[in-house]
């Protein structure tokens, strides 16, 4: 089988000089597939996600990006290289309209970014509506549709969602992930760390089930709702 | 104290002592008296600072407070002012408190509301008025009392040592004041409101003429009753004759003697804070301090009331700036407000607790007295700089006239450069915390 | 008639002077309030910041003057203002590279960043003065008066006169051409824009490609030509003198924070609040109050709230009793 499209492969390290967290992690997603890292609290699995962004010091193993060895780019290098990252907290810039906060997604496109912004748009339309005003008065729904549209400005390759869910309805939810699976159909490739482990697993293609900083399944998303030990220990039963 | 502690009080009591040999030895004393003071206000900081974090950007109003305390303590009562507006003023005084303490009750009592508003700010309003009513004219009738040479209430007529306690507590009351308003915000907000208390408070002295005669300044203050006048010791037939036992003429000797005398009380009232301020450090109290000062959010978290740990400590360390302060208008023997400006008065502070080394009273003190030996000698050497650059030049050149006269701010530049170089290259210091 | 002339006494001694001191304060605010936005600090070198851009317009005034060079009515300065603005600009993103830069890559607290303006003021401080000294200089040219206090009387009878300085009208006006330049370029542009974002989500601005070295490199150059704008008109319509401006960091800094520290509007509302409360307390209200008032009711003294010597105390205590009731600002600041 080819290299995926992106891939932190057997990736160890921590923060600045602390310990490691990750222990010989490997995390890949292919191209226009969505792929999910689950795992219970402390598991490591945001850190897994920042160490593919290049925001935690990866001391062994290496992050490729289409075959290209990124291990030693900055998040803003990895940025211009394709890749989109939305954290979990923090995601959007409040005091500015839904507007500008598109257009500060796209800060480092030259060209115009207006089709860009109807896509958004139309992948979002609630945003539309509320294009001129400010991103802080929205709900946490809107928010987290701001945030992801935000970072599809950049008309990245890999979108990067650190849980994307965190804190909003259940309606709310089924239908970001719904928005999420349309995006990946457009060929963008979607890594993704999920507290919600049912739901995101099965609109997953791979899911990695981590540990301690370990791999300890990792599998396509149905295999892995369908594995009675995944079940019974990462799913509740 | 380490070995390289000791060492470097050696080098700085060689400057010192290099001062008197190769300059004079009243400058030497001269140096080291206001260096023990110097040191003292740098221990005050270094309380706010070093154990807090707390940056106080007044220093200058908490001394100067000090000063008026030197004033308000010693000086004898003028009756006649007194008698012409004395009591009004002080009922004048007592209003104002009045008010503002009943604002403040009326805020707290009342139910948040435009009604609130509207009347705490016609209990204000109408006080004020009232205040101004009784208070002018009593002002008035004091200042018009023999301007000359009084013009003012006057003090308690009591030894002026006891002032040293008492500018500590104005200090202190001061500090309370700020305190409570500013701490608990962001740190700015605590350096701004310091600032703008210790402006208003020179702005004050400088003009109520009444308290302290303002800008036209009260001299000629008493000495503590351990040092004498140099015309009584020259007038001591046995002074003279010990003076002349050391090969000196009597002038020089009982200058020596009088700056010895204050060197010593200064010494005794420095080991004394020194050692308050070294337990202090050492207690489960400075302990739970520099917690706080290094982690503010888990110190809370453990249940510690930061905003008032910290009002404790700047009043503290404000109460020792405001004992420095009357100790310096007690060695001064005048209290001028006009000469009281932040670069002197705070900021020079600042660079003695960084350099010395934050968060060590020793460092504090070896800074205290280095910059201010420093301070001192800067402006001579500017002078000699700006002499050998301009000594080319004709005579009488604009350029080179320009030059000389801005010697005297080569100590701005200088300062403010030996600060930004120890924060970048030795933000510990020369004696770091341990 | 006497009413009317209790009106234009009370535009010519309080409104008139009112809002040109607010439109300076405004300005300075504005400096002060960006840094704090982007840059994270309380600048304490603003005040002398203002100082050493006016010195630079001074400088090069004099040197036009003595050229021959002038601007017909308007004062030369305003001729001099851009070179002195470049030449602070200079100033500030050499301090940057060689002061501030060190700090922000360490990402010390802010206190520290506070602590080093401090030096940096000091610094200024003393260039300013070894270059210009410590004195006061005069360097307004040009017509006066827009409408002197004598036209005014011979053109509507009154008894008062209601003097413009041209000074103040020049600052009124070029106020409101900065603060609209200013707006326009904070929510229309792209770099702009990219400056609000930073100010206000630092690490997303970053994930999203912004480039801090040049959002801070355009935040020091506009913080350059806002100081060295209002510390011109401030000393056009005053006089310059170092220790003034070092003192005129209190109102400012209150005007700062009464609007919200980090929030533009607010810094310009903060600035016309300190200036207004400012010359009203240090008014003497006798001449309005005798013409509006009947004879019996007239004050006998000035009618003075405070002397003109404490109108530090004013924006002192705005900025007490905003601290304690409203630590972020009448408009929403950034921090409490």
């Amino acid at each position: 089988m080819s290299e995926p499209f992106l891939i932190g492969d057997t990736m160890s390290g921590g923060y600045g000089s602390g310990p490691d967290i990750l222990h010989d992690c490997t995390i890949a997603v292919n191209e226009g597939e969505i792929a999910v890292i689950v795992g219970p609290n402390g598991a490591g699995k945001s850190t897994a996600m920042k160490a593919v962004f290049g925001m935690l010091d990866v001391r062994q193993g290496a992050v490729r990006l289409n075959g290209e060895d990124i291990t030693k780019l900055t998040p803003q290098a990895r940025v211009a290289k394709g890749m989109a990252f939305v954290p979990q907290t923090s995601n959007i810039f409040t005091t500015m309209t839904v507007e500008e906060n598109l257009e500060m997604g796209a800060f480092l496109r030259r060209d115009d970014i207006q089709k860009t912004i109807e896509q958004v748009f139309d992948l979002f339309p609630i945003l539309r509506e509320k294009r001129g005003q400010a991103a802080g008065e929205l709900s946490g729904g809107q928010r987290q549709q701001v945030a992801v549209g935000r970072a599809l400005m950049t008309q990245p390759k890999v979108l990067m969602l650190d849980e994307p869910t965190a804190g909003v309805s259940p309606i709310v939810m089924d239908e970001l992930f719904d928005r999420i699976i349309e995006v990946a159909r457009t060929g963008i490739s979607i890594l993704m760390v999920e507290q919600n482990a049912r739901q995101a697993l099965e609109i997953a293609d791979k899911g990695y089930v981590l540990v301690q900083g370990r791999n300890r399944f990792t599998d396509t998303g149905q295999a892995l709702l369908n594995d009675p030990e995944v079940r019974k220990s990462f799913l509740g039963g | 104290m380490k070995m390289r502690d000791v060492i470097l009080f050696a080098i700085v009591a060689g400057l010192i002592i290099g001062t008197g040999f190769f300059q004079s030895w009243n400058s030497a004393l001269l140096i080291v008296n206001m260096g023990l003071i110097s040191a003292i206000m740098a221990l005050g900081v270094n309380i706010q600072w070093g154990y807090a974090g707390l940056f106080n950007v007044g220093v200058m109003g908490f001394v100067a407070l000090g000063g008026l305390a030197a004033v308000l303590v010693s000086t004898p009562p003028t009756g006649e002012a007194w008698a012409a507006g004395g009591l009004r003023v002080i009922l004048g005084l007592i209003l104002g408190a009045a008010t503002m303490v009943g604002a403040i009750l009326m805020w707290s009592r009342m139910k948040p509301g435009r009604a609130r508003g509207f009347a705490m700010f016609g209990v204000l309003a109408l006080g004020f008025f009232i205040f101004r009513y009784v208070f002018d004219a009593g002002v008035a009738a004091i200042e018009a009392v023999d301007p000359a040479a009084t013009g003012y209430l006057g003090g308690l007529n009591l030894p002026i040592m006891i002032s040293w306690p008492v500018g500590g507590l104005l200090a202190a009351g001061a500090a309370w004041i700020i305190g409570k308003t500013a701490l608990g915000l962001r740190s700015d907000y605590l350096a701004i409101a310091t600032l703008g208390i210790a402006e208003i408070i020179i702005i004050t002295l400088k003009n109520e003429d009444w308290l302290a005669r303002g800008v036209k300044n009260v001299v000629g203050l008493d000495r503590p009753f351990v040092v004498p006048k140099e015309i009584d010791l020259q007038n001591s037939p046995s002074f003279v004759e010990s003076a002349a036992g050391f090969g000196m003429d009597a002038t020089m000797a009982s200058t020596l003697y009088v700056k010895g005398m204050y060197a010593l009380l200064f010494t005794v009232v420095l080991l004394i804070l020194l050692w308050l301020a070294q337990t202090a450090w050492n207690s489960p109290w400075g302990r739970m301090l520099r917690a706080i000062r290094d982690n503010e959010v888990a110190a809370e978290a453990m249940g510690k009331d930061v905003t008032r740990r910290h009002l404790q400590v700047f009043i503290l360390g404000s109460a020792v700036c405001g004992m420095a302060g009357a100790m310096m208008t007690t060695l001064d023997g005048q209290l001028t407000p006009g000469t009281y400006q932040p670069l002197r008065y705070t900021f020079l502070i600042w660079v003695m607790v960084i350099v010395g080394g934050s968060g060590n009273n020793f460092g504090a003190v070896l800074g205290g007295f280095l910059i201010w030996f420093l301070w001192v000698q800067v402006e001579p050497m500017g002078l000699f700089l700006m002499n050998v650059i301009t000594a080319g030049m004709a005579d009488g050149s604009a350029l080179k006239e320009h030059l000389l006269d801005s010697a005297a701010h080569m100590r701005l530049l200088t300062m403010g450069l030996v600060l930004l170089l120890v924060l970048r290259f030795s933000p510990r210091g020369l004696i770091p915390e341990r | 008639m006497d009413f009317l002339n209790a009106i234009v006494a009370l535009a010519n001694f309080v409104l008139i002077p009112g809002i040109a001191y607010g439109a300076q304060l405004a300005l300075g605010a504005l400096g002060v309030t960006l840094i704090y936005g982007i840059l994270r600090f309380s600048n304490f070198a603003h005040g002398d910041t203002m100082a050493i851009g006016t010195m630079f317009v001074i400088l090069i005034t004099w040197w036009f003057q003595s050229l021959g060079i002038s601007f017909g009515p308007l004062p030369t300065a305003l001729l001099a203002l851009p070179f002195g603005i470049v030449l602070t600009g200079l100033v500030l993103l050499s301090t940057d590279k060689v002061v501030y830069s060190f700090y922000r890559k360490t990402r010390v607290k802010p206190v520290v960043l506070v602590m080093v303006s401090l030096g940096v003021m000091f610094i200024m401080n003393g260039l300013t003065r070894f270059i210009i000294g410590p004195g006061d200089q005069r360097f307004a040219d040009g017509e006066r008066f827009i409408i002197s206090a004598r036209d005014f009387k011979a053109m509507t009878g009154l008894k008062e006169g209601l003097a413009i300085k041209s000074t103040q009208g020049i600052t009124v006006i070029t106020a409101i051409i900065v603060v609209a330049v200013l707006f326009w370029f904070l929510n229309k542009t792209r770099t702009g824009k990219s400056m609000r974002a930073f100010s206000d989500n630092e690490d997303l601005a970053l994930l999203s490609g912004i480039n801090p070295e040049r959002v801070v490199m355009y935040t020091w150059l506009i913080v350059a030509a806002l100081a060295t704008i209002a510390g011109t008109l401030y000393g056009l319509d005053k006089s310059f003198k170092p220790f003034t401006y070092f003192q005129l960091l209190l109102p400012i800094f209150a005007a700062a924070i009464v609007g919200g520290l980090g929030n533009p509007l607010g810094a310009i509302a903060g600035g016309f609040l300190i200036a207004f409360s400012e010359v009203t307390v240090t008014y003497a209200w006798k001449k309005v109050a005798n013409y509006a008032l009947p004879e019996s009711i007239a004050p006998d003294g000035l009618a003075q709230l405070l002397s003109t010597d404490y109108k530090l105390a004013v924006s002192f205590v705005i900025l007490i009793i905003v601290l304690l009731f409203k630590p972020t600002g009448l408009f929403k600041g950034q921090s409490v």
